[in-house]
């Protein structure tokens, strides 16, 4: 990056309210990439993303769901470079596919989750009494429900199906998030500015919205970005237990629940998948960690 | 004034940051003998870190280097973290502005007092009680032995901070740094808690450094003052002349206080000279 | 201006009520500056957000403006009042700008020209345009202070409630924003309370002064007599004695 634009960004006496937005943006992208944990968090999201966005490419014109029988169960070579499965597909473009499944969970789980946990979180929080008795206990309720029992219960009674499972999983990740808005609004709305607004007449939904949501963000994006590796697992599992991502779409859970039988012969059909479970939540993990020291207010 | 406790000589403090180092206390020299010396300043001025830097207080990664800093013949530059250890607390204290956070919340204030007899002195536990209800009596907790028994949540700021005094000099400490021990309290408690501290230094002969942004305390409880501004010792003068100093920092610092003597129509502000940090 | 009567705040916690304010009454005459002193737990400012509709209170007459005042207060009722705050380190939303934290009052009312005002407020306070896209963290506490006036200043209420607001900052600082109050009150006529603990900052600034302990009115005296210490009540005869400093005892 040239200096001078540099310096633009990091001016501690921004003239306009671009640069001071940019500024501050600048500010908190270069605290995520010289941290080492979110960097090495975020380039194994990055490479998720890309696998994901890249597939048709990158698998080098493989089909994920050709099938091949003469070929199936390959070991890795030249040809297959992390072999074939028990119905002769490509595992390595098949695990670069199940990378879309992936980021759609991840995804569709995110906009439900963290939107319901917020404004549920500081409705209670901010407005009390018996709004936040009743809001507090349709939580609790909500907690309450096994997560993998209720999705279990879910793709009975709608059918196996990614969608149904995002739901399933949204409805149980939902009342964390509430949790930690409401703590924190209560927190917050106590605070001096947040009475200096109501002195000036705002509404409550202007107080909500401009001054407490995006206060509240920053910990619910950790909290989302640490419940990531849970989520993606949890997705597995029910892939696994064929709850999930229908065949032939390509699912890491279930593809290493259809290496489950030849594990001990041909383990790179079981063994690769796991592995992408593996890295991709440990990637989530790390950038979570990173980014809630980004975020300590006490750094900043 | 005979022999002085504490010699300092050029103490310097810093601190390297990631843009450069900071010079939080820049070649400041002073001698206290059996007195009650204050130290003034704004906040950033680096009288507190003066004050931590003489108990070996400075946190990594700050830097302590002076020509002299001994204390009763002792070379404090020498001091090892084991030397230090027993010197704190038994030979020299330090009070704090907020008791609530020098206190262990799980403990009853006795017992801490307690603690820190027997640490430091060769007695047995009944009679570390015993100072410890004679102690807390000198620092006029009316009934001691109920209070021994408090937690210190259930104390009253006035209290606590009495309760911190006790603590700080229950080793019989003969040199005892107070920083802003009165900044939290309100002002008629203020001034019981500084005439226990009077009381205490001139009938055990202790020396007092006495740290406070409030001039209108420090002229009237200390007998010399130092007046701190950016990490240097600006000016040294008698308590009482503290109306009457020279240093223009010092006078403008007396100008920007209202008082209740004078009615000013408009206060006057510092304007800051670069040259007082040469 | 303002007229109080027989104000009570009663806070309830766990089953115990506390009485913050006990039967307080007073006025603020129109353009006065009026103070009220007293130590932790006198319900000074517990007054000051009881007359802001900040807590809820009770009293036989609560009037802002000439106006009986609620405790629901309508968009125009707290056009009328505004509050600056001890600490200003919690008084700005640490993700604004001082852009933003002055551009909010106008919007929230619907203010035209938001440009120009913002930069005349910038202006009025003693800060230069270059602090105006600046976060608080990058204010220094006087700084901080002067955005907070700012703010309560730009809609132009003819009321100012100040709730300790030099009590975090240095002497120096204090003077600076001292001054500054004493500027703008006379520039905006504004009529405006002052809570403090410090007998000489109120004597200051104040016409009259109300000195409070624990919950009640102990007396309302002017500065003159402060000064003076022609006053009627012990404990403000001690209060004033404390405030002048450490005396000893046998000396």
């Amino acid at each position: 990056m040239s200096t001078a634009l540099g310096q633009w960004l990091m001016s501690e006496a921004p003239t306009s309210r671009r640069q001071a937005i940019l500024g501050n943006t600048y500010r908190g992208v270069r605290s995520i990439v010289t941290n080492p944990t979110a960097f090495v968090g975020l380039m194994i999201v990055a490479l998720l993303v890309l696998s994901a966005v890249f597939a048709p490419w990158l698998s080098l014109g493989k089909s994920p769901l050709d099938q091949d029988l003469a070929g199936r169960l390959a070991a890795p070579s030249a040809a297959h470079w992390f072999g074939t499965d028990e119905l002769g597909r490509d595992i390595f473009s098949r695990t670069l596919y199940g990378a879309r499944v992936t980021l759609t969970i991840v995804f569709l789980v995110s906009v439900v989750v963290a939107p319901i946990g917020l404004i549920v979180g500081t409705l209670a929080g901010y407005l009390g009494g018996w709004v936040d008795v009743v809001l507090m206990r349709i939580t609790d309720i909500f907690l309450a429900f096994p997560r993998l029992i209720l999705a279990l219960a879910f793709a009975a009674a709608l059918g196996p199906g990614i969608e149904n499972a995002v739901i399933a999983i949204s409805l149980t990740a939902w009342p964390p998030y509430a949790r930690i808005a409401r703590s924190e609004t209560m927190a917050i709305a106590r605070s001096d500015f947040i009475q200096a607004v109501v002195l000036q007449g705002a509404s409550t939904r202007r107080i909500l919205f401009r001054h407490i949501v995006p206060l509240c963000l920053s910990s619910v994006i950790v909290r989302l970005t640490l419940d990531m590796a849970g989520i993606i697992l949890t997705a597995a599992g029910l892939g696994f237990l064929g709850l999930g991502a229908q065949p032939p779409t390509a699912e890491w859970g279930a593809m290493v629940s259809s290496g489950r039988d030849v594990i001990l012969d041909q383990w790179w059909v079981a063994t690769i998948p796991g592995m992408a479970i593996f890295i991709v939540s440990l990637g989530f993990n790390l950038l979570g960690d990173g980014l809630r020291d980004v975020f300590d207010p006490k750094s900043t | 004034m005979s022999e002085p406790l504490l010699v300092v000589e050029d103490l310097n403090v810093t601190f390297p940051g990631r843009t450069g180092v900071t010079r939080a206390v820049r070649n400041a020299s002073f001698t206290l003998g059996r007195e009650r010396l204050g130290i003034v300043g704004e906040s950033g001025s680096g009288k507190s870190t003066t004050g931590r830097a003489l108990l070996g207080l400075i946190p990594r990664p700050g830097i302590v280097t002076a020509k002299t800093m001994s204390y009763a013949g002792e070379n404090l530059l020498a001091c090892s973290e084991r030397d230090w250890q027993r010197l704190r607390g038994r030979r020299m204290s330090m009070v704090m502005q907020d008791p609530k956070y020098s206190l262990n919340p799980v403990k009853t204030v006795g017992k801490q007092i307690a603690e820190t007899c027997l640490l430091h002195l060769r007695i047995g536990r009944k009679e570390a009680e015993q100072r410890t209800i004679a102690m807390l009596e000198a620092v006029r907790i009316r009934d001691p032995e109920f209070v021994y028994h408090m937690y210190p949540h259930q104390l009253s700021g006035g209290m606590g901070q009495r309760v911190m005094i006790a603590m700080m000099l229950v080793a019989e400490p003969d040199f005892l740094i107070a920083d802003e021990p009165t900044s939290a309290l309100d002002v008629t408690v203020q001034n019981e808690v500084l005439r226990i501290l009077d009381d205490l230094v001139s009938e055990r002969g202790m020396g007092l450094i006495f740290i406070s942004h409030n001039l209108t305390v420090v002229s009237s409880f200390c007998d010399r003052v130092l007046i701190m501004y950016g990490g240097r010792i600006v000016e040294e003068c008698a308590a009482r002349d503290l109306q009457n100093a020279h240093h223009p920092y010092t006078r403008a610092l007396v100008a920007a206080a209202p008082s209740l003597d004078v009615q000013r129509t408009e206060l006057a502000t510092v304007i800051r000279d670069p040259e007082w940090l040469r | 201006m303002i007229a109080v009567e027989d104000l009570t705040v009663t806070f309830r916690s766990g089953g115990r009520s506390v009485h913050a304010v006990q039967g307080i009454s007073f006025e603020v005459a129109d353009g006065e500056t009026f103070g009220i002193v007293g130590e932790s737990g006198s319900g000074k400012s517990t007054v000051l957000r009881a007359i802001a509709g900040l807590v809820p209170s009770t009293s036989k007459v609560l009037e802002v403006n000439g106006r009986p005042a609620a405790r629901r207060r309508s968009r125009a009722e707290r056009r009328l009042l505004q509050f600056v705050f001890q600490d200003p380190y919690a008084s700005l939303h640490p993700r604004q700008t001082v852009d933003d934290i002055l551009r909010e009052p106008l919007q929230i009312h619907r203010v035209g020209g938001v440009d120009e005002k913002v930069q005349a407020a910038i202006a009025d306070v003693g800060l230069l345009p270059i602090h105006r896209f600046r976060y608080p963290h990058q204010l220094s506490g006087g700084q901080r202070q002067r955005v907070a006036i700012a703010r309560a200043l730009i809609l132009n209420p003819p009321i100012l409630l100040l709730d300790e607001p030099t009590s975090a900052l240095d002497v120096s600082i204090q003077a600076e924003i001292l001054n500054l109050l004493a500027k703008l009150r006379q520039s905006y006529s504004l009529t405006s309370i002052l809570v403090s603990h410090d007998l000489a900052v109120v004597a200051h600034l104040c016409n009259r002064i109300a000195i409070m302990q624990l919950g009640k009115l102990v007396e309302i005296i002017s500065a003159a007599d402060l000064r003076a210490g022609t006053v009627t009540a012990d404990y403000t005869r001690d209060l004033i004695a404390a405030s002048r400093g450490f005396t000893r005892a046998s000396a």
